[in-house]
């Protein structure tokens, strides 16, 4: 895969990912007492950055072209790490992000929305695997280099569903296929080793018959290295260790902020952490 | 095309299934470049092997993953293709239900899924493998049609229908090799139309699947008694025919729906349904699994058990012709 690894690339992306951690943190306070679902979104920032502002071949302007590569969101309680990548690639303006907890908008909910390059409605977890590996058997049929991205969360591994869809991958011999694992060891009620555990996850993979890639989540240069060295003629399948809530010293590894509200000090508690240079 | 009275004995022979799959199936592989058929592994069993080897671009098997199958399909789907994916009734009704669900209806895929072995098909199998509440998951999901095939007429016209049609679709195939016919040669399929199959003036019996020839032969019993039927194939469960509904509910004294399938959310509950929404309409009594499932046997035990053979159904409607209320 052609990959841009060099230290200029690395530090426009964790410039990227320094503004939309800041879109997120407007979002979750523009949420009010509702809340936002703050651990999962803060683990896959870099991820997103990463993926929008590097690997993903896609064109705002021309949302539904054929030939681009499909996202697919599996885990997606990120919404608040999802749309401010959206504002970066220019699908979406900033002044909208601010909507997704509004009646009725665009944004609120887990939409289906290609045209603002929203390919898929998650939110029932390890659903859009099998999703992603029909469509990958549609680019293979179709003679398409297009790659099929499907960004899933740890916890939602425990669905069975998603081992039948990770052997047919294999069996299919999707190597156009990139799941994406944000490794941030929770899930709602605790770690995902106290409620369910996932083990050794790499050898899991690497037993379906996944090129298995390790990686730290939130190292830009670590995560283009790991997107660089996907293969095309096995599925892939990105490892990324991440911290629940990154970012955010009060909820990081705290499996309560999976959803919670947040308030205008720790708001700034958060800001101040990442316009200092601590988060990143 | 024409229909020769030679292929109706032989789709007699074969069945719902097989006329669905191994007859109308490669025709709509030649009409349709973009067509993908789905099985979890019950190729043979679908009579699919056939299709599988002159169309192995257009055919996948996915294994024993009947949920897998579901996102699969919506993937090609969005991606342009017609897909049908198919295996039994129960497995892809219920057991695939939330993938149904979020993909199929929440995104209006063009799907087609194709429940075989519906209803107590699969008798001697019991419990597992029969399909008896695919009709009330299905109906109850936004934009999701419902059919129910009478006979192998039905079924290669409900095929060649569901080709044409955009959206997502739930096929029930119930029937076995050697199945009754309801339908000839001549027979023309009209979609979310009730077929009338003959005009009576006192009992509205209403049909679906197996159920229609059973609703012949029970007016046929009824007949000799003095008890004038209609007979009524609603074939389309969803969207429901109200205009052909409400000229039954006005011209007959008693309703009779008939399904192999609970009561419960059934073809006759959407028949009561829509008559609860208008005054002066007759009683209605559900003739289907009442709300239990039954040990295994042949077919003809299990339906006797559950009272919905011809002449039960028959018993049931004279008991009711005097009006009082009627506890189903």
């Amino acid at each position: 895969m052609c990959i841009n690894t060099s230290l200029e690339n690395v530090s426009r992306l964790k410039e990227m990912s320094i503004r939309m951690r800041k879109m997120a943190l407007d979002m979750a306070l523009s949420a009010g007492a509702k809340g936002a679902h703050i651990g999962g979104g803060f683990s896959c920032m870099e991820i997103m950055a990463v993926l929008y502002g590097e690997v993903l071949r896609v064109d705002p302007k021309d949302p539904v072209r054929p030939e681009r590569d499909r996202l697919l969101i599996s885990k997606n309680h990120c919404t608040i790490a999802h749309f401010p990548a959206l504002v970066e690639k220019g699908y979406i303006k900033e002044s909208d992000l601010s909507s997704y907890t509004v009646n009725g908008s665009r944004l609120i909910g887990y939409p289906y929305d290609p045209e603002i390059g929203l390919e898929y409605s998650g939110g029932s977890l390890g659903m859009a695997i099998s999703v992603g590996v029909g469509q990958a058997i549609s680019a293979k049929k179709k003679g398409m280099d297009y790659k099929v991205y499907v960004l899933m969360g740890d916890g939602e591994l425990n669905e069975g569903s998603i081992w039948e869809a990770f052997m047919s991958a294999r069996q299919f011999r999707l190597g156009n296929l990139v799941v994406i694992i944000d490794r941030n060891h929770l899930c709602y009620d605790g770690t995902t080793e106290d409620v369910m555990q996932l083990g050794d996850l790499c050898a899991k993979m690497s037993s379906f018959g996944f090129n298995t890639i390790n990686c730290n989540g939130h190292d830009i240069a670590d995560l283009l290295r790991a997107f660089d060295m996907t293969a095309d003629d096995v599925p892939n399948v990105i490892i990324c260790d991440t911290v629940k809530g990154k970012g955010l010293s009060f909820a990081e590894n705290r499996p309560e902020w999976h959803q919670k509200a947040i308030t205008q000090e720790q708001y700034d508690t958060a800001l101040a952490d990442l316009m200092g240079g601590k988060v990143l | 095309m024409t229909i020769t009275k030679g292929q109706i004995r032989s789709w007699s022979r074969l069945g719902q299934r097989a006329t669905f799959f191994a007859n109308a199936m490669p025709e709509i592989a030649k009409q349709n470049d973009n067509l993908m058929v789905l099985t979890a592994d019950l190729a043979q069993l679908s009579n699919l092997d056939r299709f599988s080897n002159n169309f192995p671009d257009k055919f996948l098997n996915v294994g024993i993953a009947e949920q897998n199958m579901i996102g699969i399909a919506a993937g090609l789907a969005m991606e342009g293709y017609l897909v049908y994916a198919t295996t039994y009734a129960s497995f892809i009704a219920v057991r695939d239900l939330e993938h149904v669900r979020q993909h199929l209806s929440n995104l209006h895929l063009n799907v087609k899924l194709i429940g075989t072995a519906a209803g107590v098909v699969a008798a001697r199998s019991g419990v597992a493998h029969w399909a008896s509440e695919d009709i009330t998951f299905m109906r109850a999901l936004p934009g999701m049609t419902v059919m129910s095939a009478a006979d192998s007429v039905e079924a290669y016209a409900m095929a060649q229908y569901s080709a044409k049609y955009v959206g997502p679709m739930y096929i029930r195939l119930n029937g076995v090799p050697n199945c009754p016919m309801v339908y000839d040669e001549n027979y023309v399929f009209e979609p979310e139309k009730i077929s009338i199959l003959q005009r009576g003036s006192d009992v509205a019996l209403i049909g679906t699947g197996l159920m229609v020839h059973e609703a012949l032969e029970t007016a046929k019993i009824l007949s000799e008694c003095g008890i004038s039927c209609t007979v009524a194939n609603m074939h389309t469960i969803k969207p429901i025919d109200k205009e052909t509904l409400k000229e039954l509910f006005d011209n007959h004294k008693l309703i009779v729906t008939m399904e192999e399938h609970n009561i419960i959310g059934g073809m006759g509950s959407a028949v009561a349904e829509y008559k609860a929404t208008l005054n002066n309409t007759p009683r209605q009594i559900f003739i289907g699994f009442p709300d239990s499932f039954t040990k295994a046997g042949t077919t003809q035990y299990i339906w006797e058990q559950f009272g919905i053979t011809a002449p039960q159904v028959a018993e049931t409607v004279k008991k009711n012709m005097g009006g009082e209320s009627y506890d189903r």
